[in-house]
């Protein structure tokens, strides 16, 4: 499998406090990477930097070998990879059709996903396509974000804790989801804090602590003990 | 009957006050930010248009089609170089250097064209004029309304059937999201200035049409458009237009009770409706 | 741990005697100084009051007002109505000007306080109007062409008598002495008064106020009450210095006093120029002021696009404005109102 993502010793800050440390993380074609740890550990700034709502250094983040974290946003979604940020973050004066269709905002890169497609994939969104965003549920306002991020044809979607505040049962609708949007030529990288959810689906795991990756692994090789330590710090 | 004619008279002024506002309303919708110098701008467009007209021997609404542009480009540059430069939190230097800018054009105007008091000739339109019943309906004022009537709409057209209208609703929503989505927010931002720049522009025909201007009247220009918007509901198209109405009529009123009451009337009317309706007539989110 | 917090720095007293000297020498100029001087100076106080109650509103409380106009105009027709309808001493007229601006701060602050930000902005400018129309329909002070102080009261100005004495000076220069101790004593009053409402736990509350409006009103601040106490300050210091323009400009009218050009505009760019949310920075914007009015007035229309210019460009790159550009180099304070803190120990 050829490195499609990677990012290489990248920092972050805001202001003076400093929230990521020198982060190296690949992601090959067609695979799901999951990021995990705890609250404050870096997650979102890693997610949000690669999708270049914070700005880097050109050769901290690569697509396919070319520099990319000096880009802003709106090209790095031109260039293929799109963040379903935090919160969903919904424009709660288009309705759910208008949310998606502007996904797709940037015609100029065509792709499987269509608004029949994200329809064939999210069915519940068909019957509420009228509807003002914010007026659906929890779990489909994280439908209609995923849809969205979809509907601009990504080689790579972030998905930043899509099953924050969701029911287990939702959050097995949303995840159910997955395998298509693979099979459809995107590969994924996961932010959860959930670490079953995470294990359960992804192919390797990067566990994140204060800005530094503490821990790599597949989910069947890592000790747990291990990964606790990972995730919470070491008892002194 | 009297005050039948007064009251029409002034709905149909309304339109050309609305037309004044159109353009401040959609970009406020979209970024927030009031131009201070959107009165100024009005009436360079109003001069470009009167050069346009005599140097080029043009018709009105030729001039008018060819300013149109013109003035899309200057609200587009406007807002890549200068006013992009100012989008934030910080409401002072949007304000500061429209402030600025509005100084500047206003002088700018003085300079080229001195302080005399020009008018667009429109030939025969400018008398002419139709009956209804007992009422006399003068075209140019009849033109004026009409327009504002079809600006409306197609602003409305454009803000809620196309992609364009989706990607201004989105951008004003949330500017970080809609650039995760692929859309550049000053882009968005340079298009919608551009935009109430062509409103501006068919605005400034019939200011220039109707009446004498110089190149002081701008702030006056923008005092009138911004008691329509408030008037009408921030961010509501149509309510800018009724709003537009309310300041024609309370001037026409105060104009038919004392002729130097005219202006202060419709700034009375205003400060009325702030008092009892501080959110205007048609707040946004009930549309 | 144990800290103090320190509002001063070093070198604070030397700036103190500079400014006391500065202004006794300023004080006696008309003993030395020529007529000429003294009326550009008297316009530089002006301005300078003006421009530090504009930026108390702007700067410091986050309102930005184009209407201040309003509040000069009812300060100057506040003197000439004392003057004409009640005979009253145009230096005691000043108080009048003060009520004056006292009562249209309060009533319009009725409108304009239910708008925000640009609105707020455009709302001060529309009631300014309102008070321009309607002051020019008031036709005992002269309506809409305005009217001129009476002889009499400009004559019997107090301290007029005793200048004369003193200096041996003509009536008309004796006026001007006055006029020009009255605009120094205001400026000093402002420049004073701004200095030490900033240091009280006012300046504190502004600044809470701007950076972070959710976290001040949770810390208790009343912000709507701070606001428009600002708005009213200001208002009443714009009103007196209007009420001294026009006493010794000895004409007034609707145009003239309640110009957004001269009164608002001009103030405007001095703040931004000097440096907007400073003391100084209105300090160096009326120096800077001067000299391009000097340079430039013949120019007419050119002279306020240059300055039009210069605070668009200003406000683009170098927000903070001159003064922001020798403190930031320097970290230079001549009225030190930050507040530093210093850790004194530490227990770790």
């Amino acid at each position: 499998m050829s490195t499609l993502l990677e990012t290489s010793g990248l920092t972050a800050f805001y202001g003076d406090f400093q929230a990521l440390y020198g982060v190296d993380t690949t992601l090959a074609e067609g695979e799901t990477v999951a990021v995990i740890g705890a609250n404050g550990a870096g997650k979102s700034t890693l997610m949000r930097s690669i999708a270049g709502s914070v700005r880097q250094a050109p050769e901290m983040i690569r697509l396919n070998g070319t520099p990319i974290g000096h880009l802003s946003a709106d090209r790095v979604n031109g260039v293929g990879v799109t963040l379903v940020p935090e919160g969903r973050r919904l424009f709660p004066s288009l309705t759910v059709e208008e949310n998606l269709l502007i996904g797709g905002w940037r015609s100029a890169r065509s792709g499987p996903w269509t608004l029949e497609e994200v329809y064939r994939l999210f069915p519940v969104l068909k019957d509420r396509r009228g509807n003002p965003a914010m007026a659906l549920s929890g779990g489909q306002q994280q439908m209609v974000a995923i849809g969205r991020a979809l509907m601009s044809n990504p080689k790579v979607l972030l998905c930043d804790e899509i099953s924050l505040g969701l029911a287990p049962v939702v959050i097995r609708d949303i995840y159910a989801a997955v395998p298509s949007i693979l099979e459809r030529g995107a590969s994924l990288i996961i932010v959860e804090q959930n670490i079953e959810q995470a294990l359960g689906i992804a192919d390797r795991v990067y566990c994140l602590m204060e800005g530094r990756i503490t821990l790599e692994g597949r989910p069947g090789e890592i000790d747990r003990a291990a990964m606790h330590d990972a995730y919470f710090g070491v008892q002194a | 009957m009297i005050w039948v004619d007064t009251v029409v008279q002034g709905i149909l002024l309304g339109g050309l006050y609305a037309l004044f506002a159109a353009g401040l309303s959609l970009v406020f919708g979209i970024m927030r930010v009031v131009n201070l110098a959107h009165g100024d701008l009005i009436v360079m467009a109003a001069y470009l248009i009167l050069v346009l007209v005599t140097a080029l021997n043009l018709s009105p609404l030729i001039a008018l089609l060819l300013a149109a542009p013109l003035m899309f480009a200057v609200g587009w540059l406007l807002q890549q170089l200068v006013l992009n430069r100012t989008v934030g939190e910080d409401v002072l230097p949007p304000l500061l250097v429209t402030f600025g800018l509005s100084v500047v054009i206003q002088n700018a105007l003085l300079e080229g064209f001195n302080a005399d008091s020009r008018r667009i000739g429109a030939g025969s339109l400018e008398i002419a004029s139709f009956s209804v019943g007992p009422i006399t309906i003068g075209v140019m004022p009849a033109l004026t309304f009409a327009t504002a009537i079809l600006v409306t709409l197609a602003l409305q057209l454009i803000f809620y059937r196309t992609a364009l209208g989706r990607a201004f609703r989105a951008t004003s929503d949330d500017p970080d999201t809609a650039s995760l989505m692929g859309i550049r927010p000053g882009n968005i931002f340079a298009v919608a200035t551009g935009l109430g720049m062509v409103v501006a522009t068919i605005a400034a025909l019939y200011l220039g049409m109707r009446a004498n201007f110089d190149p002081t009247i701008g702030p006056a220009r923008l005092i009138y458009a911004f008691e329509a918007v408030i008037i009408g509901g921030m961010g509501s198209l149509w309510g800018t237009l009724i709003g537009g109405i309310v300041i024609g009529v309370a001037q026409t009123v105060g104009a038919a009770i004392d002729p130097e009451w005219q202006i202060l009337s419709g700034h009375l009317a205003f400060l009325v409706i702030l008092l009892v309706r501080p959110r205007g007539l048609f707040p946004a989110g009930g549309r | 741990m144990r800290y103090r917090v320190q509002t001063g720095q070093g070198g604070s007293w030397i700036v103190a005697l500079a400014a006391l000297v500065i202004v006794v020498v300023f004080a006696a100029l008309p003993f030395f100084g020529s007529r000429s001087l003294m009326q550009d100076l008297f316009f530089v106080f002006t301005m300078l009051t003006l421009a530090q109650f504009w930026n108390l509103l702007a700067g410091y409380g986050g309102l930005v007002s184009v209407g201040q106009q309003m509040f000069v105009g009812a300060g100057a027709y506040g003197v000439f109505a004392a003057a004409i309808l009640w005979g009253i001493n145009p230096v005691a007229g000043l108080a009048v000007s003060a009520v004056a601006a006292l009562v249209l701060a309060l009533v319009s602050a009725v409108f304009v306080f239910r708008l925000n930000d640009a609105y707020f902005a455009i709302g001060t400018w529309v009631v300014a109007e309102v008070a321009r129309l309607s002051f020019a329909q008031w036709k005992a002070v002269g309506g809409g062409t305005g009217t001129s102080l009476p002889r009499e009261a400009r004559r019997n100005m107090w301290g007029a008598d005793w200048v004369e004495q003193v200096t041996g000076l003509r009536a008309a220069a004796a006026m001007d002495v006055v006029s020009y101790w009255l605009a120094l004593a205001l400026v000093v009053a402002t420049i004073g008064g701004i200095y030490w409402l900033m240091r009280r736990k006012t300046g504190l509350a502004l600044a809470a106020m701007r950076d972070n409006p959710q976290a001040a009103a949770s810390a208790g601040l009343n912000a709507g009450r701070i606001k428009l106490a600002v708005y009213v300050i200001s208002a009443v210091g714009a009103g007196i210095a209007g009420g001294l323009i026009f006493m010794q400009n000895g004409r007034v009218s609707p145009d003239s006093a309640f110009s957004v050009i001269d009164w608002t505009a001009y103030v405007i760019f001095i703040v931004v120029i000097g440096g907007i949310g400073t003391i100084e920075g209105p300090i160096i914007g009326v120096i800077v002021f001067f000299l391009l009015q000097s340079l430039l007035a013949d120019l007419g229309s050119w002279y306020l696009m240059v300055l039009g210019l210069l605070g668009i460009l200003i406000m683009l790159f170098a927000p903070r404005g001159l003064w922001g550009l020798i403190s930031g180099r320097t970290g230079f304070a001549l009225f030190p109102i930050q507040r530093r803190l210093f850790i004194e120990e530490r227990e770790d």
